[in-house]
């Protein structure tokens, strides 16, 4: 297939997940807001989500003081912020556009009604009556588009780059959110001091969980209580966790062999360390060497597949 | 006041036969249904993304994105009137072709004294790049759209007219087949009861049209479309045809030459490609021959092309024969190449670099409709009877400053169609775009584009001055 139709291919699913992602950590905080709790904690939970996307400083110089109100109308709809659910729907929808002949009817429709249908609901206020509404339908316009895809579109290389853009998306936001997260609690990382504490901290686990669906997957995997270091192994280590670093890696593999081609050997060698680090890897090793280092080498490893994906594939040379 | 043809009403009660049974059956249709079913038309071409994109206009994100206004009111022709109307496209189109291929190479038409060679040779949209390359099949316009109008008799009946050739890149075909598709969808009982002629194989005829002009000693082409991209008013066509004949749909980034061949880049390295249906005018394709500041097209194209190794869909250089003053000697050429009557009638047209036209036309300026030889999209026009004696006055001055940039025509009196307008049903003036697809032979599929000017009284049918669509029916009795 063409090139460049490969490249809009792999931003359209790249942006979709994009916006989920946004929605669901948006999510996320918005329900801990609910919850009582000091205003240093809540405002730690709206800087960490800034923080997650690198963008305290656009967000600072634009609105000053961090509200949850103001980032929530940063992350949803400024159109100057390029990571905004505005944004990102639009640039989903088009780079489906620029290839709408390369998807099925349905894929472009899916696309372009949640374009259309997402500037309704911010025209009709739906967004201030009801944000946690709006963060589930983007989270279910996303698994639509995904479902979609899946169930109609031949599995050729469109759907391949399709998915590759996908899952190379989520192992990246994924990673942010648990750099972010555990930095927030490093002080007292290992067990609370006190009752308030251990509630404190229950919560805060629990919304990095819930944020990527795996509270009840938590429970189900571990029977346990909620702890941080099982909650890193499992969004980093367990490859049957839909969301989790290694899950995303095997689907990237899985997908970028069937596109193989002459120049592309590189890339796929070192997908397949990176995959084997995560197969091999035991979290005591991880939390030994320290999660930060950890996840900040794997987004610099993330962004080099990136980087080769493109160069192989995407940019062509001739 | 001229006396007008309706192409539903004989008279204000008297139903044309071929309206017969659709007007039964829009007798029982309420208000209410006819609302619902254009709101629910509406919202599918929203979703689907069946839009153009207006020049001029700047807006992010839906705004550029306008919807042609799709009216549910077809366009009924009689399975008869087509038949005489496809005998006189084939005639027409065929002589266009060998007046295109006579023009790159003998121009016999001059030495025999019917086409002036000025007219040729100081036509902007003649290309010298072009003298005495062939092309396969000796086939130039491979796409045809001929605009044809209905206009009134005194006597109150029809007769057809050509009003204008588009050999170049014709568009709207997208239109024609998605609103049959709608009209299908919105009104399934209205197919049951009347014999409507399918035209949903476009796509396959036309695909079967590139394929059959390939290079020669290609056995299995690859046919890529060009577009200029996303933001070209007619992208959704480019996208829904290549889509529809399942080839890729290229801009000019995707495309190199080398040793001569045409190759696309991909994701498994380079292609070779052999027919390019382009939707680019000629201006675009080759930085390295046309426009330098081009970044639509591709380096080294036409070299490859001239080498006759890729084919050009339509070819280079067809513009010399759709051009306004081209056009009234098109029934000249007809008897000239093909030895035949013309089938279909031209408008009568006064040439303004003739001198006692030019006189004609400036002392008619009220009754006659002036165009740019050149213009397109219903740009650079005065409509005498519709314009005010200033705008009368100020095109005047245009005129006379460059006499041979524009010529005239008689104001037609063009047929009307029901329309569903915001009053309810009320008469639209339309016109008609068929198809004409040339390759090893001539097809069509039955009918074309109807466009209706929906403001009341308005000639202006094209979708950028507020013109709509009507799905065309040609219907065996």
């Amino acid at each position: 297939m063409l090139s460049r139709t490969a490249d809009h291919l792999f931003w359209m699913s790249r942006y979709m997940e994009r916006s989920e992602n946004t929605a669901r950590m948006l999510d996320v905080n918005y329900q801990t807001s609910l919850l009582p709790q000091s205003t240093a904690v809540a405002e730690q939970g709206w800087r960490g989500l800034l923080s997650i996307s690198e963008l305290t400083n656009d967000y600072a110089s634009r609105y000053g003081a961090v509200h949850a109100r103001e980032v929530m109308d940063f992350m949803v709809r400024d159109e100057r912020n390029p990571s905004s659910i505005l944004c990102c729907l639009r640039a989903a929808r088009e780079n489906a556009r620029a290839v709408r002949g390369a998807l099925t009817t349905e894929v472009w429709e899916t696309t372009n009604q949640t374009w259309l249908e997402f500037n309704r609901m911010l025209r009709d206020d739906s967004f201030e009556r009801d944000p946690a509404a709006l963060f589930e339908w983007v989270k279910f316009r996303s698994h639509l588009s995904r479902g979609v895809q899946i169930g109609t579109m031949l599995q050729d290389e469109a759907f391949r780059f399709v998915r590759i853009g996908t899952f190379l998306e989520r192992g990246d936001n994924t990673a942010r959110l648990l750099d972010v997260k555990f930095h927030a609690v490093e002080s007292d990382f290992y067990g609370a001091a006190d009752a308030r504490d251990q509630e404190y901290d229950f919560y805060h686990w629990s919304a990095i969980l819930r944020s990527v669906s795996g509270f009840e997957v938590y429970r189900k995997v571990y029977r346990n209580v909620i702890q941080p270091e099982k909650v890193a192994e499992l969004l980093i280590l367990r490859p049957d966790m839909p969301r989790s670093l290694a899950a995303c890696i095997n689907e990237v593999i899985a997908n970028l062999s069937q596109v193989a081609n002459d120049q592309s050997g590189e890339t796929m060698r070192r997908a397949g360390r990176l995959m084997a680090d995560l197969q091999y890897g035991s979290i005591e090793e991880i939390l030994a060497t320290g999660l930060h280092a950890y996840l900040t080498q794997f987004l610099d490893r993330i962004a080099d597949l990136g980087v080769g994906i493109s160069r192989d594939f995407l940019v062509a040379v001739h | 006041m001229k006396t007008m043809f309706d192409e539903m009403y004989a008279a204000p009660a008297a139903v044309r036969d071929h309206y017969a049974a659709y007007d039964r059956w829009l007798q029982r249709q309420t208000d209410e249904v006819m609302r619902a079913r254009r709101d629910e038309s509406e919202m599918i071409f929203r979703r689907v993304g069946i839009t153009f994109a207006v020049y001029g206009d700047k807006d992010s994100g839906e705004g550029t994105e306008r919807l042609i206004p799709f009216d549910l009111i077809p366009r009924v022709i009689p399975a008869a009137e087509w038949r005489e109307m496809e005998k006189g496209l084939r005639q027409r189109v065929e002589a266009l072709n060998r007046f295109i291929h006579d023009v790159y190479h003998g121009q016999e038409i001059i030495k025999a004294g019917v086409v002036p060679a000025e007219q040729i040779t100081r036509n902007a949209q003649f290309r010298p790049e072009m003298i005495g390359v062939d092309v396969p099949g000796g086939v130039y316009s491979h796409i045809a759209g001929i605009d044809i109008v209905r206009a009134a008799n005194p006597d109150g009946s029809g007769t057809y007219y050509v009003l204008e050739d588009n050999l170049r890149v014709p568009s709207g075909v997208s239109y024609m087949l998605e609103n049959r598709k709608m009209m299908m969808r919105l009104f399934p009982d209205l197919f049951a009861g009347h014999r409507v002629a399918p035209v949903a194989h476009y796509p396959d005829l036309l695909l079967e049209t590139l394929r059959s002009v390939a290079p020669g000693g290609v056995n299995e082409p690859t046919v890529v479309v060009l577009t200029p991209g996303m933001y070209n008013s007619a992208y959704f066509e480019h996208a829904f045809l290549a889509q529809q004949m399942g080839v890729e749909l290229v801009e000019g980034q995707d495309l190199f030459v080398k040793d001569g061949f045409v190759f696309m880049r991909t994701t498994r390295g380079p292609k070779r490609v052999d027919v390019i249906y382009r939707r680019l005018d000629d201006d675009f394709l080759d930085p390295l021959v046309f426009r330098p500041d081009s970044t639509l097209g591709c380096a080294g194209l036409l070299s490859a092309y001239r080498q006759g190794n890729v084919t050009l869909c339509n070819a280079v250089g067809t513009g010399v024969a759709d051009d306004k003053s081209i056009y009234p000697y098109v029934p000249k050429m007809i008897e000239f190449y093909l030895g035949q009557k013309p089938i279909l009638n031209n408008v009568p047209t006064y040439l303004c670099r003739v001198a006692d036209d030019l006189q004609y036309v400036l002392d008619h300026l009220g009754e006659l409709v002036v165009k740019e030889v050149h213009g397109a999209g219903g740009y650079g026009m005065l409509v005498g009877p519709a314009a005010t004696k200033d705008e009368i006055e100020a095109f005047r001055a245009q005129l006379l400053a460059n006499p041979s940039n524009y010529i005239a025509q008689p104001t037609l009196s063009l047929s009307t169609c029901p329309t569903y307008v915001e009053s309810g049903i009320a008469p639209r003036h339309i016109d008609l775009r068929p198809f004409v697809l040339s390759g090893k032979t001539v097809q069509m599929v039955p009918g074309g584009l109807t466009r209706v000017a929906l403001k009341e009284g308005s000639l202006v049918v094209n979708s950028s001055q507020g013109g709509g669509t009507k799905d065309t029916w040609v219907l065996e009795s």
